[in-house]
């Protein structure tokens, strides 16, 4: 049983890419070198940003409400379980219906796994893996109480999906007093024109 | 010697690198271990704690060792998956010679008895000078001591340097300029104090990631976070700041910050006064650094130097922390005094959250400077040619002053004087020069002209492969010893398990072949802890003054920082309370720098600046991470990063193949066009060997002080490569 009151935050804005949460989750013992943690871009080309991917435990959960097997299993503290290894019958419904994309259907073991909240460990009073490890407190793990006192954004559990609102165990952390973001890196500079190389690029730029 | 022994296909087939994913005895039943070890991560200078999986002497995992509060539990990749390392079928078990066919195994007697002919026979054709030794600021406190020792008192050669050379040493001589020590002067649990923080030339978030939480931190308490960097870094990707300078132009950058915080009298005068010398002619320098001088200079707006000077002028409390970006540079050193000038002159130093640091790249970057492996320093950051510091060195060692050689050549130098037959030998450990030397063509052309080259390493390095012998030595993990943190901790290296096969620990093999050349009374180490305790007795006394760190107080303490006189002493985090700094007279040195354009500038024909740098999955020359299968998928091999305006002009994409050629040499890689880097600016991260190799392209010229090679700039050419 997860303690009450331990709750997971997700702060995508302080994450820096680095991976280690995608690596730890992959030394799991019960997943063996596949992380359930997915980490991307946002979009490369314009920022070096990146957002964590773990299983949100949503309270109504869209994988669960979709198993045509019943393979999916909520815990009485509100984790949301891999595919139960017995009626899993590898159909995908879960993967493709989830709204953030988590479940992974492995084909070598014909099963859906995904991020369960590292529940060996955060049931016997640890942190999950990916938290312990993460370096920027893009992923942490505490009272509600701990992380308003240290962080000015403040959490929220709420998504909303089209007509579909969905609520979380894994809270978000929005960002506060942010207006713009500046992607381009000219926007910085005195002036992008006079640091191209060549006619060619400024065409090109134009273009 | 001639190339490579054989073709270089068919070492990679025999020594790899090759990857390896798998953690040994598979990923089942990993849960019964045999006992946790608390150690250190091997990589960089945070030196993050981790517990060691162990059963059946081979480390099979990991778990995060929360206590340890630097990291807290916290690691980046190459942490986590470290490990893979130990097991490695990549792994050197047997003393290697070279024949005609490549390399053939041998006992320790014999390769030991082989070194020891090769190493007499070009002394004594050639002097003791003749034959040099290249050691690493990746070793442990005790091999770095011992190794220094080793050169001066058994080879008897006064050539003896560090990879240092290529990574902290503007830094350092920096530090020894203006606070005549050389070491950060505060805890890192004084930046979330900081209400702003400058972050010049510091990727954190990939070179140093764990640090992250404390600048985050700072930011929660109100912090303004200035980055100043060619790239939007991800550290800078939600700065408050971003000043994008154009390479090898940092410290007309500084003094610009510095100029108006003098025009809006954000000048700390009392503590200029009281506590430091030289103000004046530095007042008198950066007068004519206008903002838009400066901008003109650096290509970062006027308005954004005057933002972040105002920021950091008046926030009651501000740090400024850089690492390789503003020291990679002919002006290195010239960068790093600047930064100094303008915390210096508002007083940003010696009290709670404020201070400056350099972050150090290596393991063991900070006590890998400071006990006798550089060039020009005995043990305890000893001079070499100090009358005084020379008499107390040899007293100690038991030597007469006489017996102990003078200054030698740098790691850089050591180059230049092989190609010159001035350097006929030489012994390699713990360094890869081959990848992470500028201008790789003549590093190979230097080790190929080499009579006899021995090479101590647990994997066949790219650079390895030109020896005549190896001698399989340990990871950092199978040795006991001490290393000294980025932030002046000293911490207690742990041995998990034994070095496989017939490997064994570094330092006794160091021992076997001093013994060989010195009387053993000199060398009679029976474990590494007697080394420490000799280091801590030759250190007493000098600015590295170790004398009360003891193993055990580093484990009750989790950790000490150096200067600790005596055993009743806690240490010292904070090395500058009150504004005391280290020269005789207590006061730090203002140094007016003049900005000097780099070395190679662009012009009609490379009329691209080209940087260098890491990325987060790999570290150094790659030895150990490219052997690690899930940090080399994370970032597969090098990318070319250009700014669309540049790709543009050039008519590529993201994937495409781009040649890059420079002055020195030319490679072909895919590029990434990002719009984080700076259109007149390229980036290649240089962890890679041979024909992706970074430092195909950069340039050998050297800081006049440091003699840091500039790997932060040089030019190039872009041509699209037809697909």
């Amino acid at each position: 049983m997860i303690e009450p009151g331990m709750e997971f935050f997700l702060d995508p804005s302080r994450c820096i890419g680095c991976q280690a949460c995608y690596h730890a989750c992959a030394e799991c013992d019960t997943h063996r070198g596949v992380s359930m943690i997915q980490l991307e871009y946002t979009d490369r080309a314009a920022s070096p940003q990146t957002v964590p991917v773990v299983c949100m435990h949503c309270e109504d959960p869209t994988c669960a409400e979709v198993c045509p097997a019943d393979a999916i299993k909520k815990t009485a503290d509100g984790v949301v379980q891999s595919a139960l290894a017995s009626h899993c019958i590898g159909c995908m419904n879960c993967v493709l219906a989830c709204p953030f994309g988590v479940p992974r259907y492995l084909p070598e073991l014909d099963l859906m796994m995904k991020c369960d909240m590292c529940y060996d460990r955060t049931s016997a009073g640890k942190r999950p893996m990916c938290v312990t490890v993460c370096p920027s407190g893009a992923l942490a793990y505490g009272s509600r109480a701990e992380i308003e006192a240290l962080r000015r954004e403040r959490p929220m559990n709420s998504f909303v999906f089209g007509p579909q609102v969905v609520q979380t165990k894994v809270q978000m952390m929005l960002p506060v007093g942010v207006q713009a973001l500046e992607v381009d890196i000219t926007a910085f500079m005195t002036s992008a024109r006079e640091t191209t190389t060549s006619s060619e690029a400024e065409s090109g730029a134009a273009a | 010697m001639p190339a490579l022994p054989q073709t270089l296909a068919h070492l990679i087939t025999q020594y790899g690198p090759h990857l390896h994913d798998t953690p040994p005895g598979g990923w089942q039943g990993r849960e019964s271990s045999d006992r946790l070890v608390k150690t250190h991560c091997c990589f960089c200078g945070v030196q993050c704690g981790i517990q060691l999986k162990v059963r059946d002497n081979t480390v099979i995992g990991f778990e995060p060792w929360e206590d340890f509060p630097v990291n807290r539990g916290m690691l980046c990749p190459k942490g986590v998956k470290r490990y893979l390392q130990g097991s490695h079928p990549d792994r050197l078990l047997t003393p290697l010679i070279r024949d005609a066919n490549g390399f053939s195994s041998a006992d320790w007697p014999t390769v030991l008895d082989h070194v020891t002919d090769h190493i007499r026979r070009i002394q004594d054709q050639y002097g003791h000078d003749a034959f040099a030794v290249l050691s690493g600021a990746s070793l442990t406190n005790e091999k770095a001591y011992l190794i220094g020792k080793f050169a001066r008192l058994a080879l008897r050669t006064r050539h003896i340097d560090y990879n240092g050379r290529l990574c902290m040493v503007s830094a350092g001589a920096a530090n020894r300029m203006a606070f005549g020590i050389d070491r950060g002067g505060q805890p890192w649990s004084d930046i979330p104090l900081a209400k702003c923080l400058i972050l010049a030339g510091i990727n954190i978030g990939e070179c140093f990631p764990i640090l992250t939480d404390y600048i985050w931190r700072a930011r929660d308490n109100g912090a303004r976070i200035i980055v100043i960097d060619p790239r939007r870094t991800p550290i800078a990707g939600t700065a408050d700041l971003l000043l994008p300078v154009r390479p090898g132009r940092d410290s007309a950058l500084m003094n610009g910050l510095l100029h108006v915080c003098l025009a809006r009298s954000w000048i700390d005068y009392d503590f200029i006064a009281q506590h430091t010398q030289g103000f004046d002619e530095v007042r008198q320098t950066v007068a004519s650094y206008t903002p838009e001088r400066v901008a003109e200079i650096t290509g970062v707006p006027a308005a954004a130097i005057v933002q972040a000077a105002e920021w950091w002028g008046t926030a009651p409390t501000a740090m400024l922390l850089h690492a390789r970006g503003i020291e990679h540079h002919t002006q290195g050193t010239e960068n790093c005094l600047a930064c100094i000038n303008l915390v210096l002159a508002t007083g940003k130093i010696g009290k709670p959250g404020c201070g400056y640091s350099t972050i150090t790249g290596q393991g063991n970057g900070q006590g890998g400077r400071e006990h006798g492996q550089r060039c020009n320093q005995l043990p305890s950051g000893r001079d070499i040619e100090n009358p005084e510091h020379r008499r107390i060195v040899a007293e100690r060692w038991g030597v007469a002053e006489t017996d102990l050689p003078g200054v030698g050549y740098t790691a850089t130098e050591m180059r230049e004087a092989i190609h010159r037959g001035e350097i006929r030998g030489l012994l390699c450990i713990c360094f890869n020069p081959l990848v992470s030397l500028p201008d790789a063509v003549y590093t190979r052309a230097a080790l190929e002209r080499l009579e006899f080259f021995c090479v101590i390493d647990f994997f066949m390095s790219e650079t390895a492969r030109h020896a005549n012998v190896i001698l399989p030595g340990s990871l950092h993990e199978e040795d006991e010893g001490t290393v000294t943190t980025a932030e002046g901790r000293v911490i207690r290296i742990r041995q998990a398990v034994q070095p496989p096969g017939l490997a064994r620990p570094d330092w006794e093999i160091i021992c076997d072949l001093a013994r060989r050349f010195a009387p053993r009374k000199q060398f009679p180490y029976a474990c590494v802890e007697d080394i420490f305790r000799e280091l801590r007795r030759v250190s007493r006394g000098g600015l590295c003054d170790y004398y009360g760190i003891t193993y055990e107080k580093i484990e009750r303490q989790q950790g000490v920082f150096w200067p600790c006189p005596d055993h009743a002493h806690a240490g010292t985090p904070h090395l500058f309370d009150g504004g005391t700094f280290y020269h005789a007279d207590g006061k730090a040195r203002f140094h007016p720098v003049e900005y000097r354009p780099p070395a190679e500038d662009v012009d009609a024909d490379y009329p691209v600046l080209l940087t260098t740098g890491r990325v987060v999955a790999q570290y150094l020359s790659g030895t150990q991470t490219r052997r690690i299968g899930p940090l080399v998928r994370q970032y597969p091999e090098p990318l070319l990063e250009l700014h669309p305006n540049l790709a543009a002009s050039l008519d590529v994409r993201t994937g495409d193949q781009v040649r890059v050629l420079s002055r020195r040499g030319a490679i072909t890689l895919p590029c990434q066009v990002v719009r984080t880097i700076r259109p007149d600016t390229v980036f290649i991260p240089y962890h890679w060997p041979e024909e992706r190799s970074a430092n195909l392209l950069t340039i050998r010229a050297l800081d006049p002080i440091s003699k840091i090679p500039a790997f932060k700039v040089c030019a190039v050419r872009l041509e699209k490569v037809a697909a």
